[in-house]
């Protein structure tokens, strides 16, 4: 289950990235919801560079929590197996659900707000994927396959949040206006749910796959901060440089001996600081 | 109020002179108002860490998250200033929030809202909230009312509040807020208790923008997902304010148990029972003998009571979101217990030392007793019902908390679980000992929990078998009562619990013909001494009287 949610995640980024670099054809066609203008100098398809990675770990990862979904029994029948509360995806010695994006680097820039939205679905009283990217303004469509109460209670430090409900298979869009690494998800009916979403203003991120790997395409050429966010085990930075159509590797390493939970989520409010910087998307759209 | 205002002046300038952290925002004209009256809850800096704060579940709002229960505005979004306005005014019932309305006038409340707003950036980076668009209520009525539960079950309210509103729908023990700290789903049929208010307005709000900052959702996007249609969402509206009564209950000092003849109820559903007035007796937090009891679940016992002459039963309604021991709540017990064991140990009974992250690191690692035993074990639910050991002449009652050491009270003991019903002597709260020789004991006793509420019948004999100590009930007296409740599922027992003060159980006198004769004996009594008082009066008044009379015959006549 995981397996193919992580990959449809990176294939919903893939897509993303795709059409805001404007390589897409989707792009071509005006299919943006931002300005030429206003939008960032476009990423020609001669000069972009491409990030790519794995994140490793090593140790063994904590034995995943048995959840009891004897209260929702249509949900329980869809796990064959005991479903889990697992905050370590490890699979030979790769780690999953990686929140990785540029963190520094792209200056000024401003990227164009893609359309098409970014899908969270409530299946099997879990959500899939556990964790996703989107960026500022890009529709995020909360779906509720399983036909029974759900509630999606954001808790986001610097976005507004909401907790809205879903009391049968439906569909319900939203967004996020200000960037946020990361913003918990979670559902007050299943108190085992949990989801994690990352926010850029910027297309450049993505979820580490079953295999540990991620790719960010489409970059301009330049020097970037790239980052890695595990809901267990916290935030680690690498620099890296591209130049035009070169790709660039970076290797994130954890591991079991890294501090488990809480990790600080969002940046800490700050009463003095009423400034500006983590509402710059909703200006610019 | 000049007055008022003019010591708020002094306070300013008081705080003035200190130097403060939030520099920026000491020339607010809030401050002064915020730091007299809210500070000590909310925190110098709005964060909700004020040094009364580790006493309150729910903790007063963290002003710096922007997320606030009460709004007209959509889910996630800010309040208004009139939102703000409504809260500071009125409180927050089902919390330790109080009104401001009889203290505060128009102005320290506009500057207090201003000043609020500066401890969260979102009213800054944020457009103004606008309140939703509320669409026209429909008319209450019985179909409004059934259409409504069906829609309640529906939206599955019941997955938190249950079936019938109690509270304790199955996802009711895992539910937690904004800051992970355990949060009750409302009981709904206690209205008065709303931290948004009772009316179907103001449900009807809840229900289309939420709660912030807590389990509870907007309803309102299943409008636009043609799920449901205004009416309808106004219609559980309808419902869910049906589940209160029409008005809060009055609190009446006297329990009155009714005469009947025959047979007192032989079950606690006895059809007898809905004859039977019912009494409201408010319970609270124990927080006077430590360890001390902040977040109690039992808030008030419905009572009812029968005699027939010759024995008393009461029968006793509280609503319990659990049936403890109950494996479900475990989690919530010990969160509880985290949160309350500053409060509860006797090393940080010096309130002014909490809210600092350090004395609640040194709280918790100094665990009280009672709270690891709690926490540990599985307690079950237990309800006492406390009297004197005999009905006394004057005003004097034995110490309400079970008594002392010099005058110990009798109790009626009643615990879920195999335990059951016992009589037993206390002297003080938790020292309880068996009554002396073989007590006849209760002749029935006879507990049901049921969806959130336990149904408790208590019944015995009047007199007191010969046994010391044991209370004799007696027809035409008011006998002091008081009533006790822990739930165990919230880690309640020994001093941990619900208190009440003292109530009076009053017994009717038989209907005999003493009843009919003595109103008629009195009044012959009476109007005999009028006669021969005013027979006096004439005789010493002579003449006057005879004029007087003799002016109301003619006005009379005129008449």
């Amino acid at each position: 289950m995981r397996r193919s949610m992580g990959s449809m995640t990176l294939a919903i980024l893939f897509a993303v990235a795709t059409a805001c670099g404007g390589g897409g054809e989707e792009a071509d066609t005006g299919g943006t919801a931002v300005d030429e203008e206003q939008a960032g100098p476009a990423v020609s398809p001669d000069s972009a560079a491409t990030v790519t990675g794995v994140v490793h770990f090593t140790g063994t990862p904590p034995a995943g929590e048995p959840i009891d979904m004897s209260e929702e029994p249509s949900c329980a029948e869809q796990h064959a197996d005991q479903p889990t509360r697992q905050v370590a995806v490890v699979s030979d010695g790769n780690l999953a659900n990686v929140f990785v994006y540029v963190k520094e680097g792209l200056g000024d820039r401003r990227f164009p707000t893609p359309d098409e939205g970014v899908t969270i679905d409530q299946q099997g009283c879990e959500y899939h994927p556990h964790v996703l990217a989107i960026q500022t303004g890009q529709p995020l469509i909360i779906k509720n396959s399983d036909g029974l109460l759900h509630n999606i209670n954001t808790q986001p430090t610097i976005n507004q949040g909401f907790n809205v409900s879903q009391p049968v298979s439906m569909e319900t869009t939203k967004e996020f206006s200000s960037a946020e690494v990361m913003i918990p998800v979670k559902c007050d009916v299943h108190g085992w749910m949990e989801a994690f979403i990352g926010v850029q203003e910027h297309p450049y991120m993505a979820v580490s796959a079953e295999d540990g790997t991620f790719r960010l395409e489409n970059l301009p050429p330049g020097t970037y901060t790239i980052e890695a966010w595990h809901e267990a085990y916290g935030t680690q930075t690498q620099t890296v440089t591209v130049g035009a159509q070169e790709t660039g590797e970076v290797m994130f390493e954890y591991s079991s001996e890294m501090a488990g939970r809480p990790v600080p989520l969002g940046e800490p409010i700050d009463l003095h600081d009423h400034g500006a910087e983590h509402r710059v998307a909703s200006a610019g759209r | 109020m000049r007055a008022g205002t003019m010591r708020m002046g002094l306070a300013a300038v008081a705080i003035g002179l200190a130097p403060t952290a939030a520099a920026g925002q000491a020339d607010a004209p809030g401050k002064a108002t915020y730091d007299r009256w809210c500070a000590g809850c909310h925190g110098a800096e709005g964060r909700g860490d004020g040094p009364g704060a580790a006493t309150m579940l729910p903790r007063p709002r963290d002003f710096t998250t922007g997320k606030y229960e009460i709004r007209s505005t959509p889910s996630g979004a800010l309040p208004t200033d009139d939102d703000l306005r409504g809260v500071i005014l009125d409180g927050m019932p089902g919390t330790a929030m109080p009104g401001w309305r009889e203290h505060l006038d128009d102005r320290e409340v506009a500057d207090l809202i201003d000043y609020l707003q500066t401890f969260s950036r979102f009213f800054e980076s944020q457009p103004p909230p606008e309140p939703m668009t509320i669409a026209a209520a429909t008319s209450a009525g019985e179909e409004a009312i059934a259409e409504g539960r069906e829609f309640y079950e529906k939206i599955e309210c019941n997955k938190c509040h249950g079936e019938q509103g109690r509270g304790n729908g199955p996802s009711a023990p895992t539910l937690e807020d904004d800051q992970d700290r355990p949060v009750r789903a409302a009981d709904l049929s206690e209205n008065w208790l709303f931290n948004g208010g009772g009316s179907v307005e103001e449900i009807h709000e809840r229900l289309v923008t939420g709660l912030n900052g807590t389990p509870m959702p907007s309803f309102h996007d299943l409008v636009a997902a043609e799920f449901l249609t205004e009416d309808q969402l106004w219609n559980v509206a309808h419902y869910v304010r049906s589940l209160a009564p029409a008005d809060p209950p009055q609190v009446r000092e006297v329990v009155r148990a009714a005469r009947i003849e025959g047979e007192l109820p032989g079950s606690v559903d006895d059809q007898a029972w809905e004859a039977a007035e019912r009494f409201y007796l408010p319970l609270v937090g124990q927080v006077v003998v430590e360890p001390r009891w902040f977040a109690p679940t039992v808030d008030g016992v419905w009572v009812q009571a029968l005699h027939n002459g010759g024995e008393v039963a009461l029968r006793l309604v509280w609503h319990d979101p659990s049936e403890s021991p109950d494996p479900r709540w475990d989690e919530w017990r010990s969160k509880v217990a985290a949160l309350m064991e500053a409060t509860t140990a006797s090393a940080v009974a010096d309130t002014t030392a909490a809210g600092t992250e350090q004395d609640t690191a040194a709280a918790r690692a100094d665990t009280s007793a009672a709270a690891a035993s709690a926490a540990v074990g599985r307690p079950g639910d237990a309800l006492v019902v406390q009297f004197p050991r005999e009905i006394p002449e004057g005003m004097e009652r034995p110490y309400f908390l079970m008594g002392d050491e010099r005058n110990p009270v009798y109790l009626w003991r009643w615990e879920s679980g195999e335990a059951g019903a016992s009589e037993l002597l206390a002297r003080g709260l938790a020292r309880y000992e068996p009554l002396g020789g073989a007590e006849p004991g209760f002749v029935a006793a006879q507990a049901v929990f049921e969806d959130g509420e336990w149904r408790l019948m208590l019944r015995r004999t009047l007199d007191g078998g010969g046994v010391e100590d044991r209370l004799a009930f007696e027809p035409g007296r008011a006998i002091p009562m008081a009533l006790f409740a822990w739930d165990g599922s919230n880690g309640e027992a020994g001093t941990q619990g619900s208190i009440g003060s003292w109530y009076f159980l009053y017994l009717d006198q038989p209907t005999a013909s003493t009843v009919y004769i003595t109103p008629i004996l009195a009044t012959l009594l009476t109007a005999a001494l009028g006669v021969v008082v005013v027979r006096r009066a004439q005789r010493r008044a002579n003449g006057g009287v005879e004029r007087r009379s003799r002016t109301e015959s003619t006005e009379g006549g005129r008449a």
